[in-house]
């Protein structure tokens, strides 16, 4: 009896130093460029302004291990990075807390993809046409140059998937960036993607992963390709001569969270309130090629490092943000008409 | 009679004794060997049976609309799945997704049904979000006002064929997986008919499978069959010597080959350098990213275990059968086919057997060296489970292609005398 007073006492003391503001909090991120960009941004001075302490933890965006612990009640994730579908879908199924916002700022502040039930979104990335200045002397304007082999000679990369290829298809053929998914929506829409792309077969050679589309550029296998803008930027890094076109791109926002039971629910807001307010938002930018979410943050940018965001209003006039209700509908069973057509 | 009986009876008990005694040592053999074997019967059982046993159970089941809705499929169950369902069947509907409405068979269930209508995914979360469906003064409404009131939400639930996804789905199990395996599926009212033509892909999976099954195993049998028959001729020693060279590819890691076959076949890679070199082509040939590549780089990776096989039956035929036929009168080549060449069919027959049966569930080779129209069966089952999580649809491909591989083994059983077993 004795020993367990002293073990509740120990909890006891347990709360009360979390609460006054000594708490270990765990965010979880996908790692690489990006995890380092968000370490020196978000992670390191969180830590020196607050005294709480920040373990930065990788994963590969497995949704299946949020569900395990949110299943086992033992929630040891306190923030996750998760990307715009994996949000929606985890918000309806319970397995992320609905957020406080008086806790996290004015939504007003924020561009506004970004606030949502369950998640903060926190950086903007997008995927665009890609290719190497080296090699093609006349730069292409947009999708249309892409399906145009005459005037480009040579192979092209897509992404093996639906995804991001049905959309370009249809801007190739004419479709304006801001109906791509009320025509995508109906079936002679998707026919129409689907014949589009039926031009293109021959010259497709086909990525899976992001790393992918750079090499095939810089070893010259494609003349242009569809990459993620980070990626190319990383390249451009090492001295490669790789090229963004913006005009007709996709973009969309990778969100905080906060599994359902996190013991440090209000320091995890406090840290997803500090991560998207303007300071930590510009610091991020300079680090790495993803776009802010702070309007204040975007404004204040410098004109070159806003050339290589995907949302500065100069590259985001002629861009579409992914429509995550639209593929969490659709996705199945366009994913699967993509794979029957690939194959044939 | 008397005394010729006695010991006629005698014998006959102590025959029936010995009988009984020799029963009785047999059972214990038995016994005895069974208890040998059991620690290695139950880890299979328990390790290999099982699971799989129990994976595949995942191809039938179907537990999630039975699980989240068990109202309206009560109340479904004796509808005519033409006319649009009865108010009570909305009430029900009412009922249950108040009742899910914030746990995660919610998602299951929405999952489940965006399966078989697209869209209705964010119907049943935008509807299960308005619930619980109360009057002004927060009393339960009755059951015409519920159906007003889910119309308003969304009046797709006007239509019935969102109505009959959940009435063929009310029970356990479900032969959707193993249909949309095969193409097919179930229409609203559970006939079965084939799925659009674009959105068709498995029958041709299976059928390039067994395609590229079959090109690698005699590919590998006409490659295999010679280089096992000049090691068998060679003396122990160099024989040694050069089937230490068929099994150290044989050790490599797979992957390894396979990188390995990618710098070589790439349209700057050794082999096109050669051919270009030397005038043979005048622009590199594509061998990478095709069936080309995946013919080349399969066969290479199981022709050990072709060679195998039959170079262990060639070394036990006698070379004096041959000699013999020849001494006889016969031309060499007759010889050879007539005489040698029937003594392998043993070792033909299990390389052929265990190359065919490797070969349909490769999965790294054409994922890394094919297209998309050279993915085998194998290449969707790792889809499904790692990327969308279908498990369901992962296991009914899977079952197919167990299901297909026995019945060829049982088939090869049937028709060939040798006894001939993958051991």
């Amino acid at each position: 009896m004795k020993k367990f007073a002293l073990c509740s006492m120990a909890a006891a003391l347990a709360c009360v130093s979390a609460a006054s503001g000594a708490a270990e909090i765990t965010v979880v991120n996908f790692g690489g460029a990006n995890g380092d960009a968000q370490k020196v941004a978000f992670n390191q001075p969180f830590e020196q302004s607050t005294k709480n302490k920040v373990t930065a933890v990788e994963y590969n965006g497995e949704q299946a291990k949020v569900k395990a612990m949110v299943e086992a009640k033992h929630v040891n994730w306190d923030v996750v990075e998760v990307e715009s579908g994996d949000l929606g879908r985890g918000c309806d199924e319970g397995l992320y807390e609905k957020l406080d916002w008086s806790k996290i700022g004015k939504k007003s502040d924020l561009v506004p993809e970004s606030p949502q039930t369950c998640g903060v979104g926190f950086f903007v990335w997008s995927t665009a046409l890609a290719y190497n200045g080296d090699k093609l002397k006349t730069a292409p304007a947009g999708w249309a140059d892409f399906w145009d082999t005459k005037k480009f000679p040579g192979k092209r990369g897509m992404r093996k998937g639906a995804r991001y290829n049905l959309e370009f298809a249809l801007m190739a053929d004419g479709v304006a960036p801001k109906d791509v998914y009320k025509v995508l929506g109906t079936k002679a829409g998707a026919d129409r993607a689907f014949k589009k792309l039926d031009e293109l077969k021959p010259s497709i050679q086909w990525w899976e992963a992001g790393a992918q589309p750079p090499q095939f550029l810089v070893a010259g296998d494609v003349v242009m390709s569809t990459a993620y803008n980070g990626r190319i930027d990383a390249a451009r890094k090492e001295g490669k001569n790789l090229k963004v076109v913006w005009n007709g791109s996709i973009y969309d926002l990778d969100y905080w969270a906060i599994p359902k039971g996190s013991p440090n629910k209000d320091v995890a807001q406090q840290f997803i309130a500090y991560s998207v307010s303007q300071k930590p938002q510009e610091v991020y930018a300079k680090n790495i090629a993803y776009g802010p979410v702070n309007k204040a943050a975007i404004s204040a940018l410098d004109t070159k490092t806003k050339a290589d965001m995907p949302n500065s209003p100069e590259n985001a006039k002629n861009a579409v943000l992914q429509d995550m209700a639209f593929w969490t509908d659709h996705g199945d069973e366009l994913e699967q008409r993509f794979t029957a057509w690939a194959s044939k | 009679m008397n005394t010729m009986t006695i010991p006629a009876e005698e014998s006959r008990e102590s025959s029936a004794r010995l009988k009984r005694e020799l029963k009785i040592a047999d059972a214990k053999k038995r016994a005895m060997a069974l208890m040998l074997i059991a620690p290695l019967a139950i880890f299979l059982f328990l390790i290999f049976v099982v699971p799989i046993g129990a994976l595949l159970t995942r191809a039938i089941e179907n537990p999630e609309v039975a699980n989240a809705l068990p109202h309206t499929g009560a109340a479904l169950a004796k509808w005519d799945r033409k006319a649009p369902p009865s108010d009570e069947a909305y009430a029900a509907l009412a009922q249950d997704l108040t009742a899910i409405s914030d746990g995660e068979s919610m998602g299951a269930l929405a999952r489940r049904l965006n399966t078989e209508i697209p869209g209705y995914r964010s119907l049943v979360a935008k509807t299960a979000r308005a619930m619980p469906l109360t009057g002004d003064d927060g009393k339960a409404l009755p059951a015409a006002q519920i159906k007003a009131k889910i119309l308003e939400i969304d009046e797709r639930w006007n239509d019935p064929a969102y109505w009959q996804a959940i009435a063929k789905n009310a029970g356990r199990y479900s032969p959707f997986y193993m249909l949309a395996s095969l193409d097919h599926k179930q229409d609203g009212f559970g006939n079965i008919v084939h799925a659009e033509p674009d959105q068709s892909i498995y029958l041709n999976v299976f059928g390039r499978t067994f395609v590229i099954g079959v090109g690698v195993t005699l590919f590998a049998l006409l490659l295999g069959y010679p280089l096992a028959y000049w090691i068998s001729t060679l003396p122990e020693r160099r024989a040694n010597l050069v089937m230490v060279l068929v099994l150290i590819p044989f050790w490599t890691s797979v992957l390894v080959r396979v990188a390995a076959w990618i710098v070589l076949l790439q349209s700057e890679g050794l082999v096109n350098t050669a051919l270009l070199g030397s005038g043979l082509i005048g622009s590199p040939l594509a061998l990478l990213f095709n069936r080309v590549g995946v013919y080349i780089s399969m066969t290479h990776i199981l022709l050990p275990f072709m060679i195998l096989p039959l170079y262990s039956v060639m070394k036990s035929v006698p070379p004096t059968y041959q000699r013999a036929a020849v001494s006889l009168g016969s031309h060499p080549f007759a010889a050879f086919w007539r005489v040698y060449v029937p003594q392998t069919y043993p070792g033909i027959g299990a390389g052929v057997l265990l190359v065919f049966i490797l070969a349909i569930g490769y999965y790294i080779t054409p994922a890394l060296l094919g297209g998309p129209n050279d993915q085998m069966v194998s290449y969707y089952i790792a889809y499904f489970t790692n990327v969308t999580i279908n498990w369901g649809m992962a296991c009914a491909l899977g079952a197919l292609l167990l299901a297909a591989t026995l019945l060829l083994y049982v088939v090869y059983g049937r028709f060939t005398r040798a006894n001939v077993s993958l051991g």
